[in-house]
């Protein structure tokens, strides 16, 4: 029996605008989205006794800290990862809460990883990071893959798509399915960075990265940073916001998708994702078909495809036909998906922008907006570990 | 100065696969009580937790269980070469190992395609284990 069921609610959300070549540090960036979710819940920072964080995170908390003027912390936890961890940090938010280990509990993300963003030499001045590997690997896993030419995630992740392809016939139309979806909700979305049309076409024609996954499969390189302010259920009621009540949070870890070897040694099944999934579900006592919408980690199109397997929305290998013809549109989908345009189109804030935008159906301000949203899913990436969490509103 | 390839940093639980590779010969850890094999290198066996295994030379045969075609953006010594063909082979011995595919083309490569293994030097110091379709 999990302590986490309706006990905390998230109460305040912030950004800053999203771009690519912003020429500003994660730490300003951060700092911006932290104040604004402050405000967003109408709570001064000095409130603030908790802090969960990705363990990614290259802006120094310390140095944040310092800038919010050194609130008096008592629960202070990192999740592991970076996309797998991006909905985690709300599972680990809502125990800090329901535990009473805190009551003003702050989790954020803040990203300069746009390739024009790179800006002297220290590790939180920003661009992509499998760039700075060095002639010798430090990494015991990279070894393995990085002399062979696996040097990125996209690489990895195709692997992935393939195999998904080879036993299930999943197509290119499939995932471009996904690229022009999402792309149709970050054209309705002024925070979106990518927000020109995108046809099926334009998807096939665009170029080439790590077959099977095309650009347009791909997630964008931008900078950002993203907030929350989590509290009680009960004091969430007197603020300022209407509450997205913490439903259900789930974790899971043991299949690791970084690396391979051991992840195809596995069955699809036993991956973590799928896993949590269960946990998140039996947790809420809800399936599937209550879920008005949800956001999975698109970092490719791909696995958005897996991941509604993985969380049960359709059978293992009919992902590919679910979101076929608008099946995840936010207006003629079956299941709504990632209504900000995602990472593929509005963001890659390492999720943190799918939490916001799922926090904004629960009150009914997305751009997007899901028709009497009740309840809205967001799941980590499905590498591992990882983590998913149900939001509800408050009835 | 031309771009080189990031370079393996071994440790006492692998230095034995670099060294293998450096003689020529392929070798995986194998569980001295199952007999299971098993890659990565691991100081106990996953299935019983032995921690009692040997480096044993494997076939180098095996079949392409998934690939991708690397064609960048990448690293820049890889850059120089794309397209370049990277798969996940099952080995005979049902252990996976990924590796470059050499000989072949991204039109040639398909699931399930016999493979076998080549190793390839990288430098004084290091060899690495790529494979080449198998019969050629």
């Amino acid at each position: 029996m999990s302590i986490i069921p309706g006990k905390a609610a998230v109460v305040g959300i912030g950004q800053t605008p999203f771009g690519k070549g912003l020429g500003r540090t994660e730490y300003d960036m951060g700092l911006e989205a932290i104040l604004a979710a402050c405000e967003d819940a109408g709570i001064s920072p000095s409130e603030i006794d908790g802090l969960v964080r990705f363990d990614m995170e290259s802006l120094d908390e310390e140095m944040l800290l310092s800038a919010l003027g050194n609130p008096d912390l008592s629960y202070f936890i990192g999740t592991p990862m970076g996309g797998g961890g991006s909905a985690s940090v709300l599972v680990h938010a809502a125990l800090g809460i329901a535990s009473g280990m805190a009551e003003t509990i702050v989790c954020y993300r803040s990203r300069a990883r746009g390739k024009n963003s790179s800006f002297g030499k220290a590790q939180n001045q920003g661009g992509r990071y499998w760039e700075r590997l060095a002639a010798d690997l430090p990494d015991v896993s990279g070894m393995w893959h990085v002399p062979q030419g696996l040097v990125t995630a996209f690489q990895e992740m195709a692997m992935i798509t393939r195999r998904h392809q080879i036993e299930y016939g999943t197509t290119e139309d499939h995932f471009g399915e996904v690229a022009v979806t999402f792309r149709e909700h970050a054209i309705r979305n002024p925070n979106a960075v990518m927000r020109m049309e995108m046809t099926l076409e334009d998807h096939h024609q665009s170029r080439m990265i790590s077959d099977p996954l095309r650009l347009f499969d791909c997630n964008i390189e931008t900078d950002g940073a993203c907030a929350m302010i989590v509290t009680t259920a009960e004091r969430a009621r007197d603020l300022r916001q209407p509450p997205a009540i913490i439903r259900a949070g789930s974790l899971g870890a043991g299949s690791h998708h970084r690396r391979l070897s051991t992840l195809f040694d596995r069955s699809r099944e036993e991956d973590s994702a799928a896993r949590t999934g269960k946990r998140l579900f039996a947790q809420a006592d809800l399936s599937p078909d209550d879920i008005d919408c949800a956001y999975f980690y698109d970092f490719f199109t791909s696995l958005v495809i897996i991941a509604l397997e993985d969380y049960g929305f359709c059978p293992r290998g009919e992902g590919g036909p679910f979101v076929a013809d608008g099946g995840i549109s936010w207006d003629r989908g079956r299941l709504p998906c990632n209504t900000n345009g995602g990472q593929l189109s509005e963001a890659f804030i390492h999720g943190f922008n799918n939490n916001l935008e799922a926090v904004r159906q629960i009150r009914g301000t997305s751009t997007s907006q899901v028709e009497d949203c009740r309840f809205a899913l967001v799941a980590g990436a499905n590498t591992d570990p990882t983590g998913a969490f149900i939001l509800e509103r408050a009835s | 100065m031309s771009p080189s390839v990031p370079r393996p940093l071994p440790t006492h639980d692998d230095v034995e696969f670099w060294e293998a590779t450096r003689r020529g010969e392929f070798r995986l850890q194998r569980c001295s009580d199952c007999s299971r094999w098993r890659h990565y290198p691991r100081p106990a066996c996953p299935d019983c937790y032995s921690r009692e295994y040997s480096w044993d030379e494997v076939s180098g045969r095996g079949r392409i269980y998934t690939w991708t075609v690397v064609r960048g953006p990448t690293l820049p010594v890889f850059q120089e070469r794309v397209p370049l063909v990277v798969a996940d082979v099952l080995l005979d011995e049902g252990v996976h190992f990924q590796a470059e595919l050499l000989d072949c083309t991204p039109e040639e490569v398909r699931a399930d395609l016999p493979v076998e293994a080549t190793l390839t030097e990288l430098d004084d110091e290091f060899t690495l284990v790529k494979f080449r379709p198998a019969n050629r």
